[in-house]
């Protein structure tokens, strides 16, 4: 009971410290957009801040690279190694808000076995946001005449301010220097 | 009296800032880019577009009522250390970005504030194509060699050039400086290329793009779009450069 206390007392402060601090310019959370997650409920992009996460873009009806990327998700998140450091957040956000809403989200989060935590399944209010949350993480995508996308395929590591601390392009299998620069950014928390 | 003629200094300072934009009607029209990656012509809906690029002095004006658009205030995730670096402060343009010059040194965050800020957007690529490919009598002058070496022409010219003002000759929708002026934004700069069904492809990149159609250029003799699709396509949101500017469009 002391402990919980203990920590929850650490957790006030670490949040209050956060929110004393300015937010780096760098920082992807500069962009203001809302996100929608597979519970329904909304937060600010920005809200995710505090958190070291690997984010990636995705839509539930594509059936090729994108079960790879939830796939390759999973299977890094396994290989880190980081004893005694926070947990590694889990984000995927869909570049088809007009089909992906929370309830296709969360459908899709049970049917492939990704538990919240650590996993958030999201999405954005409107076509246009997903749009610049795509720019400002870096990531293309083009939406063809039948409904389907055509995406780059990435997986980015944000540290706990929101800046892009690595990212990769292997998906299909384990990149070591992602689950390294992983778990040197989980250590420098 | 004075009411009269504060109301009408009013309207003419109205009348004075509000942007021209000029209707575009609905089309099918053959991209560089093809809708499906093949061949499909892109449908077009009626939409304005800004007879002029944004100039300095409208974007002045702009970040002087919206503050976190202003030179020095702007984070890094949303525009680079580039941006509106020719102006002498965050309040005065100076000799090195004239009032009637595009605005240019502008990321695409950038450009989409200011475009909300006067009800509008950014054009889709589909649109700025559309409406670039018109010369003064016909909608679609592509077809024509002359046509294409003029466009071509300002590609080649040293990008030391100084910049003109706004004010080129307008198109058959009375539309101006879409070729030959600067670069523009669009809103999915960051959807032109993504290619290559990687399904078929070996080696590293296999899984970089995923997608049914690979996006395929037409028109190889239109070098002068291809380019501005590499060149935008190339970009990162934050990025500003010295000759990439933007206009807006409305949704009619």
């Amino acid at each position: 009971m002391k402990r919980l206390l203990l920590g929850m007392l650490l957790l006030l402060g670490a949040g209050h410290a956060v929110a004393e601090t300015p937010l780096p310019g760098t920082s992807v959370y500069q962009l203001d957009v809302g996100l929608i997650d597979q519970q329904g409920h909304g937060w600010p992009w920005a809200d995710r801040r505090g958190q070291v996460q690997i984010v990636s873009m995705f839509y539930t009806s594509c059936s090729m690279v994108c079960p790879m990327i939830v796939d390759t998700m999973k299977l890094t998140a396994q290989a880190v190694h980081a004893p005694g450091h926070a947990p590694l957040s889990l984000l995927l956000v869909s570049f088809d808000p007009a089909r992906d809403t929370a309830s296709v989200l969360r459908d899709y989060a049970q049917r492939r076995h990704l538990p919240s935590p650590p996993w958030m399944l999201a999405r954005t209010e409107s076509p246009a946001a997903a749009r610049q949350l795509a720019a400002v993480l870096g990531l293309q995508y083009r939406q063809l005449p039948d409904g389907d996308f055509n995406h780059s395929s990435e997986l980015i590591l944000l540290d706990a301010e929101g800046r892009v601390a690595a990212r990769t392009s292997v998906i299909g299998r384990l990149d070591p220097e992602f689950v390294h620069a992983i778990e040197r950014t989980l250590a420098d928390q | 009296m004075r009411a009269v003629l504060l109301i009408a200094g009013l309207l003419a300072g109205l009348s004075a800032a509000a942007a021209d934009y000029a209707p575009l009607p609905a089309a099918v029209f053959n991209s560089v880019l093809p809708a499906d990656g093949k061949s499909a012509p892109a449908r077009m809906a009626p939409f304005a577009m800004r007879v002029e690029p944004v100039t300095n002095d409208e974007y002045l004006a702009f970040v002087q009522t919206h503050p976190a658009w202003r030179k020095g205030n702007v984070p890094a995730a949303l525009a680079d250390a580039g941006y509106l670096s020719h102006w002498n402060s965050a309040s005065v343009l100076g000799s090195h970005a004239l009032p009637e010059q595009p605005v240019t040194r502008v990321s695409w965050f950038a450009a989409q504030a200011f475009c909300e800020s006067e009800q509008a957007r950014l054009p889709t690529w589909y649109e700025w194509e559309y409406a670039a490919a018109a010369d003064s009598t016909r909608t679609d002058a592509r077809a024509d060699a002359q046509w294409r070496e003029r466009v071509l022409d300002w590609y080649g010219r040293p990008s030391s050039t100084t910049l003109a003002d706004i004010g080129g000759d307008a198109n058959v929708y009375g539309v101006r400086d879409l070729n030959g002026l600067v670069w523009e934004w669009v809103d999915d700069f960051n959807a032109l290329l993504v290619s290559a069904d990687s399904r078929d492809q070996n080696g590293a990149d296999t899984t970089k793009f995923c997608g049914a159609g690979a996006a395929t250029l037409q028109q190889k003799e239109n070098y002068a779009t291809l380019m501005r699709v590499a060149m935008l396509s190339a970009l990162k949101a934050s990025d500003t450069t010295r000759a990439l500017g933007f206009r807006c469009v409305r949704t009619l």
